[in-house]
């Protein structure tokens, strides 16, 4: 029981850190590369506009596309690893 | 054949197609009503959740105001689709292990106690309804539109299908309906982009040709683009903005607002295995990507191909006449959305932004005496096949996927609504003891009472349709989200702190929002003009809802710190849903 419940905090904290990496690449390609430092990447073309223009209205949709099959895949592995799948 | 008659060909088989799905897969039972029996494939959960998500306001009017806003109304494209991110992680996959049939039944328990459930019912219901407004709205459009009725006689029609809709299947007939509108909306919304993007840059990819070449002008189109809405006065498309505090917390809103929607987190209630629900996140994203990246190519091609209508011979050269213009110009005129006023008369259409002050004296220099043209954003989209003059069953096409985007939407709102009523309040607090066809009676009932009371404030919007809906994101992302999150993630949170993070962040962002738009969105009643002077360090009532969630979780972690701590079973409790393990199905109780 005592095992268990060790296991499971360890599985948890593993699922948190996770978590933690995907929503700073989230936030970073958004709220980052899309509004806050848009300025910053203005000198980097995307046809006829800037890198910053094309991260709000098409790179930021395709990278949270990649975060969450990347977050679904490596927290499918844990639940084996901890064998806490179904 | 007159067009009249092709949209009424596509938009009757459709619903002949959705009738017969429900019919075929309606519910026997309630667990079938409301988790449709918890045996859905990921994908193809995916797929209806991505109809039940993509509502009129993303099909209608989304490109229509990003169209208008350029670069800085990209906070949809973001805020709709990075909930999803959240959801994945933060919500959907530890719903499911906990394995009940509606979102206040998980608040309630968690939170051990009636008055958050009640808490949690109330949120639901007033984000829900207003959300219903918004695909009331838009279907009417589309309807008054296709079917060529007035816009309120649209909102009737609309309304007396979706409930016969609704009403029929329960979830596990909305399900399999809202694959087969995924499959017409998408169609519907890529087939005209497609041929668009050709015309325009000779790319069939609209997500490529949108930073493609421009083929009449030789250079990139958002380059034309600019440089056409400058000559008219207005800011250039792909300008940046300056309040990016209101921007991130309006991007903010939407995205928890998102995760934060009953109707959309209920859908994962029906896959079978929690790692389903991960998957079955990811699906619905890649299903509503297929719109979402196309949209920004519609906005921006829309925009151009509006601007050379209306200046046929380019920017510099005298407008058209209005004796010139063109078949889909007239018909939009008769729906009141589309209106010319010959100000200066001269018998041209003269389009510009006359609110640009520095524009004024080549206005004047040009003989105009303001903008003539009013256009309504939500046709954007619907007319866009006519403005690029592609066939009529393109046309037809189009007619059926707006429609069919407000339906399915609509079904799954009414659905939230109607459990929340008969399960939560009805089964779980009033009566104990209802039968399972007492249950379902009230649920169908309840569906009926939200229906008049949305069609009512449809017909008296407060604004365009995705901003209606941006206001229910604004509510949800303010009580919800922040409740379902810290049940999942903080042992520590108890029933009295859930409880007050909730209301206070529900009346505050109800509060701010009244003030300015209105109380309860009645016309006149609003306490302060709705203008960026005046709202509180710049963040627009839209964007309140992120301010609102965090209010919040300060507020629910203030007071449950200086309150007992939960009892052990509810410790357990989140234990047990934070692993997979011992998931099962959807529980009958």
């Amino acid at each position: 029981m005592a095992d268990d419940k060790a296991n499971a905090a360890a599985y948890w904290k593993a699922n948190v850190r996770l978590i933690t990496w995907s929503l700073v690449v989230w936030a970073l390609v958004s709220y980052g590369f899309a509004i806050l430092l848009r300025p910053m990447l203005a000198g980097i073309p995307v046809g006829g506009t800037d890198l910053g223009f094309w991260f709000a209205q098409q790179g930021s949709i395709l990278t949270f596309i990649a975060i969450i099959f990347h977050y679904a895949w490596r927290l499918n592995k844990l639940d084996k690893e901890f064998d806490v799948e179904e | 054949m007159s067009q009249f008659a092709i949209n009424l060909i596509f938009v009757g088989a459709s619903f002949a197609l959705y009738i017969g799905i429900a019919i075929w897969a309606r519910a026997g039972s309630t667990k079938e009503f409301y988790v449709a029996g918890g045996g859905v494939n990921p994908i193809t959960n995916g797929m209806a959740t991505a109809a039940d998500w993509m509502s009129a306001a993303s099909f209608i009017s989304m490109a229509g105001l990003i169209a208008a806003g350029g670069y800085a109304n990209s906070t949809f494209l973001m805020g709709w689709t990075g909930g999803y991110v959240l959801l994945a992680m933060l919500l959907a996959p530890y719903l499911r292990k906990f394995g009940k049939f509606t979102v206040p039944d998980f608040i309630g328990d968690r939170f051990y106690s009636r008055g958050a459930r009640l808490t949690a019912v109330i949120c639901l219901i007033v984000m829900s309804v207003t959300y219903v407004i918004g695909q009331m709205t838009g279907a009417g459009v589309a309807f008054s539109r296709f079917l060529e009725v007035s816009s309120s006689a649209g909102i009737w029609i609309a309304a007396a299908i979706v409930f016969l809709y609704a009403v029929f299947g329960g979830m596990k007939g909305i399900t399999y309906t809202q694959v087969a509108q995924y499959v017409v909306l998408i169609i519907a919304y890529t087939i005209p982009a497609v041929f668009i993007s050709l015309q325009l840059t000779g790319n069939p990819i609209p997500m490529f040709g949108m930073f493609g070449t421009h083929i009449d002008s030789g250079q990139p189109l958002l380059v034309t683009l600019n440089e056409v809405v400058r000559d008219l006065g207005f800011r250039d498309y792909t300008a940046d903005v300056d309040n990016k505090l209101n921007m991130v917390l309006f991007t903010l809103s939407l995205m928890i607002g998102t995760a934060g929607l009953p109707h959309v987190i209920i859908r994962f209630f029906t896959v079978p295995k929690v790692a389903d629900a991960r998957w079955s996140a990811g699906w619905t994203l890649v299903f509503i990507a297929l719109l979402y990246l196309t949209a920004p190519a519609v906005a921006s091609m829309a925009r151009l191909n509006l601007i050379t209508t209306v200046f046929p011979e380019g920017t510099s050269a005298p407008a058209l006449a209005y004796e010139d213009r063109p078949e889909w110009v007239k018909t939009w005129e008769q729906t009141g959305l589309l209106r010319w006023e010959d100000k200066n008369g001269d018998g041209r259409i003269q389009m510009y932004n006359d609110a640009n002050a520095a524009f004024a004296p080549t206005a004047e220099a040009r003989g105009w005496a303001g903008n003539e043209l009013t256009v309504n954003n939500d046709i954007l989209v619907l007319a866009n096949p006519e403005i690029a003059n592609l066939p009529g069953w393109v046309i037809g096409l189009i007619a059926a996927g707006g429609i069919a985007a407000a339906l399915s939407t609509a079904a799954g709102l009414l659905l939230a609504i109607s459990s929340a009523i008969s399960h939560d309040l009805i089964k779980s607090i009033i009566n104990p003891n209802i039968s399972e066809k007492g249950e379902m009676l009230a649920a169908r009932i309840s569906m009926a009472g939200a229906i008049l009371l949305a069609t009512y404030l449809g017909l008296n919007p407060p604004g365009f349709a995705a901003q209606v809906v941006a206001l229910a994101f604004g509510i949800a992302a303010a009580s919800l989200f922040p409740a379902l999150m810290m049940g999942i993630f903080s042992k520590r949170v108890n029933s009295k702190g859930a409880i007050a993070g909730m209301l206070v962040g529900l009346i505050s962002t109800l509060l701010y929002i009244f003030t300015y738009l209105g109380w309860f969105f009645i016309g006149g009643t609003n306490m302060l003009p709705n203008t960026p002077d005046n709202w509180l360090f710049g963040i627009s009532p839209l964007s309140f809802g992120a301010v609102g969630a965090m209010l919040n979780f300060a507020v629910a972690y203030a007071v449950s710190l200086s309150t007992e701590e939960p009892p052990q079973e509810i410790q357990d409790l989140v234990e047990s849903v934070r692993t997979p393990k011992g998931a099962g199905a959807a529980l009958d109780h």
